[in-house]
């Protein structure tokens, strides 16, 4: 039998099969390409980049849950110099689509950062990071109000012609209002969700684990609440979405494109199988060889309601 | 790399501490003391993430069957503190745990003529016994471990048969001398002039105590550090310890998973 067509197009950016690995999981890419063979995912989406380099919060930053964990790194990155310089070269040797997450403080620093990418032959696309729960500044709250979102996305629109894919986030009343903020905006694509917020207690010093009381939660744990948001937005919407939210299995991914994603990040996973994201672009192939499915784009949005 | 080893023993050594020896990769053979391994305890998700361990040892043993190429082994020495370690407690012989090893930077094995101190409190002592097979032979070494009481003094009969100098000391004096392993570690620091260098591994007061001696006798120091990690690589920056340079201005965050778990007592800020 011919191999299945696993490739998939997100705002053009053409993937030979669905799976991306999320942003903060996976470094740069570089510190994962002894485990993982990067010419078998679809996309890299890298660590969340600013401006000038950012120190992140205190620690502790990290504490396992059940079927999860919480993390407050607080967006510690490189800062844009130091990423063109050092990590861009690495980038360039992979034949694999990198997408470059970032986030600013203002609305003038997305433009900014938008249109210094913009000129990066090796950036294939751009994740704007508008809904990180772990700082003040620096996303969440244009990720929390249509009309901030709004702001945001138009001025990146304008201050590149690369694809902008805007991340959201789940900590809202209305994910689906949050959406069409974006697509008024012209985002070429949205992917959800990013990390819900939660905390950890210390019951013998009675105190919050993280250094900064709360965190993001994501892994398994958050799989539900993703699949409901990917499925409420991607009917919502007419641009592509991608689901994100406790993947660990090729199953799990094919969940998420029923609901209507594109394609699909995987995060958590990362940590605890560095190979995550090649076995389960593995796993989603096997399955569609085994029901006789010859095209992965069959599946996208055909969940029977 | 990762691997699929198999559980070869896991003894129970005092109470509440274990050892375990897994089959391992032989390039292995090749680690240097301070490394760690990432141990996958279940192929579930709960515990959820990997857990790190310091190499207590690496070697190899002939094969049990004539003609067939020796095996390589690696040892942890690990405490149960959590769900994760209570889990790897109960494995037997025979049973399976998927491993990522070897990661992070050793131990600078520095100058042969200087005498080598190591420090270990309690568990902290795992590294401490690969890094002295290793110095054995090359350098003096002296062992100084600290427990809380007899029952967190591991390993000792281990060091003495390399032919290390063994000194033990407890906080209630059940074992060895009474009080601070470190107290006892700066009386032999301090009492002859020649080169040092200590090497130490354990709870965080007792390192800022051994970077204290250290700084105020002028002899040079490396810690390993001990930290929850996500992914031991150095992509999800959940283990970050300050660097000597940190600053609200000037962030100097350094990963104990890559850059360390071993560090210069002097690149880290102690305060």
């Amino acid at each position: 039998m011919k191999r299945p067509d696993l490739s998939v197009e997100i705002a053009g950016i053409k993937l030979r099969n669905p799976v991306m690995t999320a942003s903060g999981t996976f470094g740069y890419g570089e510190e994962f390409a002894a485990y993982v063979n990067l010419e078998k995912i679809g996309a890299i989406i890298t660590k969340g980049l600013s401006l000038k380099p950012k120190a992140g919060n205190p620690t502790p930053r990290i504490q396992e849950t059940t079927g999860g964990m919480l993390n407050a790194i607080g967006l510690q990155n490189v800062g844009i110099d130091a990423f063109i310089e050092k990590k861009v070269p690495f980038l360039r040797t992979v034949n694999t689509p990198a997408i470059v997450n970032f986030f600013g403080n203002t609305v003038e620093e997305y433009a900014e950062l938008a249109e210094r990418l913009d000129k990066i032959p090796e950036v294939a696309g751009m994740e704007i990071n508008i809904s990180c729960p772990n700082v003040k500044h620096g996303g969440i709250v244009f990720g929390t109000e249509p009309k901030a979102a709004y702001s945001v996305v138009k001025a990146v629109r304008e201050a590149t012609i690369k694809p902008v894919i805007v991340k959201l986030s789940p900590n809202v009343t209305d994910i689906v209002e949050m959406a069409w903020a974006c697509a008024d905006a012209e985002a070429d694509a949205l992917s959800l969700i990013n990390t819900l917020t939660g905390m950890a207690i210390d019951l013998k010093s009675r105190r919050p684990i993280l250094a900064n009381v709360t965190g993001g939660l994501s892994g398994p744990a958050v799989k539900p609440v993703a699949l409901r948001m990917v499925w409420q937005v991607a009917k919502a919407v007419k641009i592509p979405v991608i689901g994100i939210g406790g993947i660990m299995s090729g199953t799990d991914a094919l969940e998420f494109m029923l609901a209507g994603a594109t394609a699909v990040q995987v995060g958590t996973a990362n940590f605890l199988d560095p190979a995550a994201s090649e076995r389960i672009a593995a796993e989603m192939e096997q399955y569609l060889v085994n029901n006789g499915i010859t095209d992965v784009k069959e599946l996208i949005g055909a969940l029977q309601v | 790399m990762q691997f699929k080893a198999t559980i070869i023993s896991n003894q129970e050594v005092s109470p509440g501490y274990f050892r375990m020896r897994i089959t391992a990769h032989p390039e292995l053979t090749g680690a240097q003391p301070g490394q760690f391994v990432m141990v996958r305890v279940r192929d579930a998700i709960d515990p959820l993430l990997r857990r790190p361990f310091g190499i207590f040892d690496v070697g190899t043993v002939p094969s049990e069957y004539p003609g067939c190429s020796s095996a390589t082994y690696l040892e942890m020495l690990y405490k149960v503190v959590g769900k994760g370690t209570e889990t790897l407690s109960t494995y037997h012989h025979g049973d399976h745990v998927d491993i990522i090893a070897p990661l992070g930077t050793g131990f600078d094995l520095g100058d042969p003529e200087e005498e080598k101190i190591l420090v270990g409190g309690g568990v902290g002592i795992a590294p401490l016994y690969y890094l002295a097979k290793t110095l054995v032979g090359r350098s003096r070494v002296r062992f100084f471990l600290g427990g809380r009481t007899r029952d967190d003094i591991l390993c000792v009969t281990e060091f003495e048969r390399l032919g290390v100098e063994t000194y033990v000391s407890t906080d209630d004096g059940t074992l060895g001398d009474r009080g601070l392993v470190t107290d006892v570690m700066e009386r032999h620091v301090r009492e002859d002039g020649r080169k040092k260098t200590i090497y130490a591994c354990g709870p965080m007061p007792m390192l800022k105590a051994v970077a204290g001696i250290a700084r105020q006798t002028g002899t040079s120091c490396q810690v390993s550090l001990e930290a929850y990690m996500a992914c031991g690589m150095g992509a999800c920056l959940g283990c970050v310890v300050k660097g000597r340079d940190h600053g609200d201005e000037t962030p100097d965050y350094r990963c104990v998973c890559k850059d360390g778990p071993v560090f210069a007592f002097d690149q880290l800020m102690w305060v």
